[in-house]
């Protein structure tokens, strides 16, 4: 019994953690959603009973698990935008509407989104430098609209995709031919909290 | 600075505008100067926008005895009115002037005295109502150290019509500079005053005298001390967030010729589409320091704030009506980029435009009664009219393939300015609201976009590629007369100050 009392307060200090985990993962989206799949909420819930002291030695490596089940949910906000699960939407010169490629992409981001129930996105518009300025700003904002309009008809929630214009103000390839003016004819996606 | 008039022969004066405020010019004597006022607004806000200096000026005549100057004939009895002030050309030729250095009457002057005839020369070559004898070609020409020794026969011999001389003295901080326009061929003064204040910018005694040497001549309100707001990636700092490699753009604004810049907004993201309110004191822009496009008013001489759309939705591209209480701009707020008319206090919102199309870019005619915009429910972004009571839409632009970024010309003129596509990039083209018949202003030097006329309707300020990277012109409402006015990083959406 003396030698379970460091043992179980070590387990009270792995709870606490969790459920700190679970909390602050809660807490960053704006909206209530469920647990995500990711970080310790699972350990929490395997080390709730008493255990005797042989089953501690598997609960140590808590962190690395969740880990090598999603490499994905496990990286920062910042590792994720730079290099982005979701895949663009591309459009025509001066259109805002969705081709059948262009609506593929959006089906596979919006299974990611389900995925990832606790991600909230900013669908940004973009554009390539041929318009003007004043005008691609409410082109780009069009384009944002019309890909959250196509995420909203597969079911993802209103409250988790936001949508910005950002005109020609921030090329992604500041070449000055079609095939650059092609990358930047764009609906970008920005995960904004997680 | 102080102005005071030092011959006041048959120039009636009742006024001046200065930096935007208008002070009342007394000519009644009394012997003690006022002294220059400068009002400092406070530092740099928590609301990312820089106070600046306004010059606040006060004027106070002095007595005459105290600067004795050369008394004019007696004029002409017939003709007691400014005609007799005016110097006229050959005819039909344009006055030819001549301004010469100005005298640095204190060693430490030259500088300024330099300046200011150079600018003096540089604004009154702008308007282009008279001809400015290069400065080059004085130097055979005696130099005058005062007016008696003006050498007016040489001057007559170079061809000026208009000689200016000018001094300056220098006082720690205060300069005292008398300028006198003299006609060459009655070889007597039309315009004499005396500028006092503080020395710390010598250009803007220049501008003074230009607009009043405009006024005065040729019945012309110029553009001398007005003002240009623009957006600028000129501090060459990124965006803070995820996304790497995003150049931050800050409002900024300078003198008409583009000098003394100022930063206004100072919050490391974008800042884009700066509009002067017709006080000249204000700048509303569109700002994305929230993470999406909304409105913000910069007081610019105070370093307040004030969000007239705060709210978490969508709006960009504001514009002033022209007494400005009202501000249209481009709103998604209800799923689609229209048109809404606010009051500048943030009530009153109405939407103009209701088309699932694009609607955006609008301005406002100079009475306030019609709005000019660009929507692309013909498939094109082309420019139509709509009353600012949402009423009589009507097309303007017919033949061009993509015209954004109306602009609505100041009175006399009638007539609405904007880019038209006309290859791989952008011109300005003029269309006549009289006439319907539409001029271009540029033509293929680089793309040229994001007209804006200045407060006399004379000149269209926008954004050309002409020297490699995007700078902001001006050029004259007959496409002549092109001035760069940016030179450091890119610069976009110019806006004219009254």
């Amino acid at each position: 019994m003396v030698q379970l009392m460091p043992m179980r307060a070590y387990f009270a200090f792995v709870i606490a953690i969790s459920l700190v985990a679970a909390g602050c993962s809660r807490r960053q989206p704006p909206i209530a959603q469920p647990a995500p799949p990711s970080a310790a909420a699972p350990p929490a819930t395997t080390a709730a009973p008493p255990p005797p002291p042989v089953r501690v030695e598997e609960a140590l490596p808590v962190p690395g698990e969740p880990v090598a089940e999603d490499s994905i949910g496990g990286r920062s906000l910042d590792d994720l935008n730079r290099d982005s699960p979701f895949k663009p939407v591309f459009f025509a010169l001066d259109s805002s509407d969705l081709d059948d490629p262009g609506r593929a992409v959006v089906s596979g981001n919006a299974a990611l989104l389900k995925k990832y129930s606790a991600w909230v996105i900013t669908v940004e518009g973009h554009a390539d430098e041929r318009g003007t300025a004043e005008y691609n700003l409410a082109l780009g904002e069009r384009r944002a609209v019309a890909v959250k309009a196509y995420l909203l008809s597969l079911g993802v929630a209103p409250d988790r995709v936001r949508t910005v214009s950002y005109g020609k103000e921030f090329p992604f390839d500041p070449g000055h031919d079609e095939a650059a003016w092609a990358k930047n004819r764009r609906a970008h996606f920005v995960i904004t909290s997680k | 600075m102080n102005v005071k008039k030092l011959w006041t022969g048959n120039l009636k004066v009742s006024g001046y505008r200065v930096a935007g405020y208008l002070v009342a010019l007394t000519l009644a004597a009394t012997a003690s100067a006022a002294v220059l006022s400068g009002v400092v607004a406070g530092g740099l806000q928590a609301s990312g926008v820089s106070a600046l200096v306004a010059g606040d000026l006060q004027v106070s005549g002095l007595a005459a005895a105290q600067n004795p100057v050369q008394q004019p004939a007696a004029p002409t009895p017939q003709q007691p009115s400014e005609v007799a002030v005016v110097i006229s050309g050959d005819p039909g030729t344009p006055p030819r002037y001549a301004i010469p250095d100005f005298q640095a009457l204190t060693p430490d002057a030259a500088e300024i005295a330099k300046t200011v005839a150079q600018v003096l020369w540089d604004d009154l070559t702008f308007e282009r109502e008279f001809y400015l004898i290069p400065r080059d070609t004085y130097a055979s020409i005696p130099t005058a150290r005062s007016p008696e020794q003006i050498a007016f026969n040489a001057w007559n011999e170079l061809g000026a019509d208009a000689v200016v001389f000018g001094t300056v003295q220098k006082t720690g901080n205060n300069v005292r500079i008398e300028v006198r326009l003299f006609n060459v061929r009655t070889r007597q003064p039309v315009f004499a005053k005396e500028y006092t204040g503080a020395d710390n910018n010598p250009r803007l005694y220049a501008h003074t005298v230009a607009d009043e040497i405009h006024q005065q001549q040729r019945a012309l309100r110029g553009v001398a001390r007005t003002k240009l707001a623009f957006s600028s990636d000129r501090n060459r700092e990124r965006v803070v967030g995820s996304v790497e490699n995003r150049d931050v753009k800050e409002i900024y604004i300078s003198d008409y010729d583009g000098a003394n810049v100022r930063r206004i907004t100072t919050n490391r993201q974008l800042n884009l589409t700066p509009v002067w309110a017709p006080d000249a004191r204000s700048i509303a822009y569109t700002s994305y320091r929230r993470g999406y496009p909304d409105l913000f008013i910069a007081l610019i001489y105070q370093g307040l704030q004030q969000e007239p759309t705060k709210g978490g939705t969508q709006n960009w591209l504001p514009m002033f009506s022209p007494d400005g209480t009202r501000i249209v701009f481009t709103s998604s707020r209800e799923g689609n980029p229209e048109l809404y008319i606010i009051n500048r206090d943030g009530s009153g919102l109405r939407r103009l435009t209701n088309h699932p199309a694009i609607d955006t870019t609008p301005t406002w005619s100079p009475t306030g009664t019609q709005i000019s915009f660009t929507s692309d429910r013909a498939g094109q972004p082309q420019i139509y009219i709509v009353g600012a009571d949402g009423l009589n839409l009507r097309r303007l632009t017919t033949a061009e393939s993509y015209a954004d970024r109306p602009t609505w010309s100041p009175a006399p003129f009638n007539e609405i300015a904007f880019a038209a596509r006309t290859g791989p990039g952008y011109d300005i083209k003029v269309y006549d609201l009289a006439t319907g018949v539409t001029r271009q202003i540029t033509f293929g030097e680089g793309s040229n976009e994001s007209p804006a006329y200045a407060p006399n309707g004379r000149h269209v300020a926008f954004t050309s590629t002409r020297t490699g990277r995007t700078q902001i012109f001006t050029v004259g409402r007959d496409g002549r007369g092109l001035h760069q006015v940016t030179r450091d990083g890119n610069n976009f959406t110019p806006s004219w100050s009254n």
